[in-house]
């Protein structure tokens, strides 16, 4: 699965690395907007039943959590990427 | 009366409102927000630097969002304005807080919980795959962030934002591969008369399905979601029509959503009292027409409160405030309290005509497989608690959600049942034999949503 852009796409674009590879989103996108841009999903599920790529959007259902240097485990939907935030999944 | 400290906790509808109301008086509430900037989950700002309209954003609804955005704009100088912060637990006059990585805890003499609602959902098989998101989720990235959930979206679910957000999509130049309702057509044309107490709103309504005809987007109205199927994401949906065929439909994403919940947990925690809604099939905090719940001190306003909509938040958060300074023996504006509880009243009438025309598909919620997942913090199956369920005849044990959770860890996980709540109970009741009502609600715990170790030990 991947995140179609349909408006606002001109915004400036920030530099970031998802589990060490470059990578790249626009300023005001949220890291679960980054990472679905980029890739197809944004975390396993520690039961072995598959891979999630969030679910709610809104910081209720604590499935897309995913760990940024410096500030820890965070909620993908609802933390604005940064310029230079590396972003890993596992 | 100056030195009275208001804590209002949510920045949508309900919570601008109550803190207009309260600055207006001559307070300086604090204002607590999780999300970085006020608006609320239904007038979620966009990207900064946006080229949408409120139109754009909000169709319909964009005055309202606007005015909204400009009365919380106004107001963060004149509150203590304190976004990006969670409260994750109360106690007696006292909101403990994470915000940028530190605890802080807020004093308050009364507090106001606006803490809005969430979507309820039903378990479909094959939910948990990558690009299966809810109602909520799809709206939110359009508006929010400019994306669609996927090139192809199929919608499932229930209630006005199954259509609202399909037109959304469809407007936003998305393609829908399909909207299936599970509510059939004759129960919607049943509750019509109902809903013909607000006018306004109904005709917006049948704009909406309208539209989706004339676009040629495939409806399926009384049907049945079968599977979401694929491998490393979602790639078709198998569903039933209301005679029973059923239709492979490719897709690559799907918006899933069944109406509303309140998101209550603040109020649990703070000991307020919950009653089983019938008509709304949820469980909601007790609280009088103004707000106030059995909890000295402790108001609740919007969705939160009881699925009313935005327009009700806005009321409900206005009439909380003055609960307030009514209660704290302030001067009031009897003209306009009157006039807001005049609004509220006609509230219930189209709340019950609008939940009786887009109900909860509980039969469907009960008769999830086995093998599906119904938590997907826990990754536990239909089957499981079902064999919970069993075993409860023989030990009398898991008769109850909450020892359910303590037999199976179904609602244990980091959503703490937010999600699966709902289904859970269905599928327990089911298996019991025993309404819905009887085996209970899931408990909230501190912290409401997971926070750093480290920052709670930083205090």
């Amino acid at each position: 699965m991947r995140l179609v852009r349909l408006a606002d796409a001109d915004r400036p674009r920030l530099a970031f690395t998802l589990d060490g590879a470059p990578a790249e989103a626009l300023a005001g996108d949220t890291l679960l907007t980054a990472i679905l841009t980029n890739a197809g999903h944004v975390r396993a599920s520690e039961f072995g039943d598959g891979n999630r790529a969030g679910f709610c959007w809104m910081g209720v259902c604590q499935d897309c959590l995913v760990w940024v240097d410096g500030l820890g485990r965070v909620r993908a939907c609802t933390t604005i990427l940064e310029p230079g935030m590396a972003v890993r999944r596992t | 009366m100056t030195a009275m400290t208001v804590a209002v906790v949510g920045a949508g509808p309900s919570g601008t409102r109550a803190v207009e109301v309260l600055v207006r008086a001559g307070l300086r509430p604090v204002w607590v927000e999780e999300a970085p900037a006020t608006g609320g989950r239904i007038y979620q700002r966009p990207p900064a630097g946006t080229t949408r309209s409120p139109r754009d954003l909000y169709g319909t609804e964009g005055a309202k969002a606007e005015a909204i955005h400009a009365a919380g704009d106004r107001l963060r100088a004149a509150s203590d304005w304190r976004p990006g912060t969670l409260a994750w637990n109360i106690r007696p006059g006292v909101l403990d807080t994470f915000r940028a990585g530190r605890h802080e805890t807020v004093a308050f003499d009364r507090a106001i919980l606006c803490t809005g609602a969430m979507e309820r959902i039903v378990p479909v098989p094959g939910w948990t795959l990558p690009g299966v998101f809810t109602l909520g989720a799809a709206q939110i990235a359009l508006k929010a962030q400019g994306v669609a959930i996927g090139s192809r979206v199929a919608f499932i679910g229930t209630g006005p934002l199954l259509w609202l957000t399909a037109t959304q999509y469809l407007k936003a130049g998305a393609a829908v591969a399909l909207v299936l309702d599970t509510t059939p057509l004759r129960t919607k044309a049943r509750a019509a008369a109902g809903l013909l107490a607000d006018p306004a709103t109904f005709a917006k309504g049948l704009a909406l399905v309208a539209r989706l005809h004339l676009a040629g987007v495939r409806v399926i109205e009384g049907g049945t979601p079968v599977a979401l199927e694929g491998t490393d994401a979602v790639e078709a949906v198998r569903v039933r029509d209301r005679r029973g065929r059923e239709h492979r439909i490719a897709c690559d994403a799907v918006g899933l959503g069944f109406g509303l919940k309140p998101e209550s947990q603040l109020a649990d925690l703070a000991g307020v009292p919950f009653r089983f809604e019938a008509i709304e099939r949820n469980w909601v905090p007790e609280r009088d027409r103004a707000g106030r719940t059995p909890v000295a001190g402790l108001y609740l306003a919007g969705d939160g409160a009881g699925i009313a909509g935005a327009d009700a938040a806005e009321l409900a958060g206005a009439r909380a405030a003055w609960a307030v300074l009514e209660d704290a023996g302030a001067a009031l504006d009897a003209a306009e309290i009157a006039r807001l509880d005049r609004a509220l009243a006609r509230l219930p009438r189209v709340r019950a005509a609008l939940e009786r025309a887009f109900p909860y598909p509980s039969a469907l919620a009960a008769r999830t497989p086995d093998a599906t997942i119904v938590c997907r913090c826990e990754a536990i199956t239909a089957g499981e608690l079902r064999a919970a369920a069993r075993a409860s005849h023989v030990t009398g044990g898991a008769a109850e959600v909450n020892r359910a959770k303590a037999f199976t860890r179904v609602g244990m996980g980091r959503c703490q049942g937010r999600v699966c709540g709902p289904p859970a109970a269905e599928i327990l009741a089911d298996a019991l034999g025993c309404d819905v009502a009887a085996v209970g609600r899931l408990r909230g715990q501190p912290p409401v949503k997971p926070i750093p170790i480290l920052a709670e030990a930083a205090e």
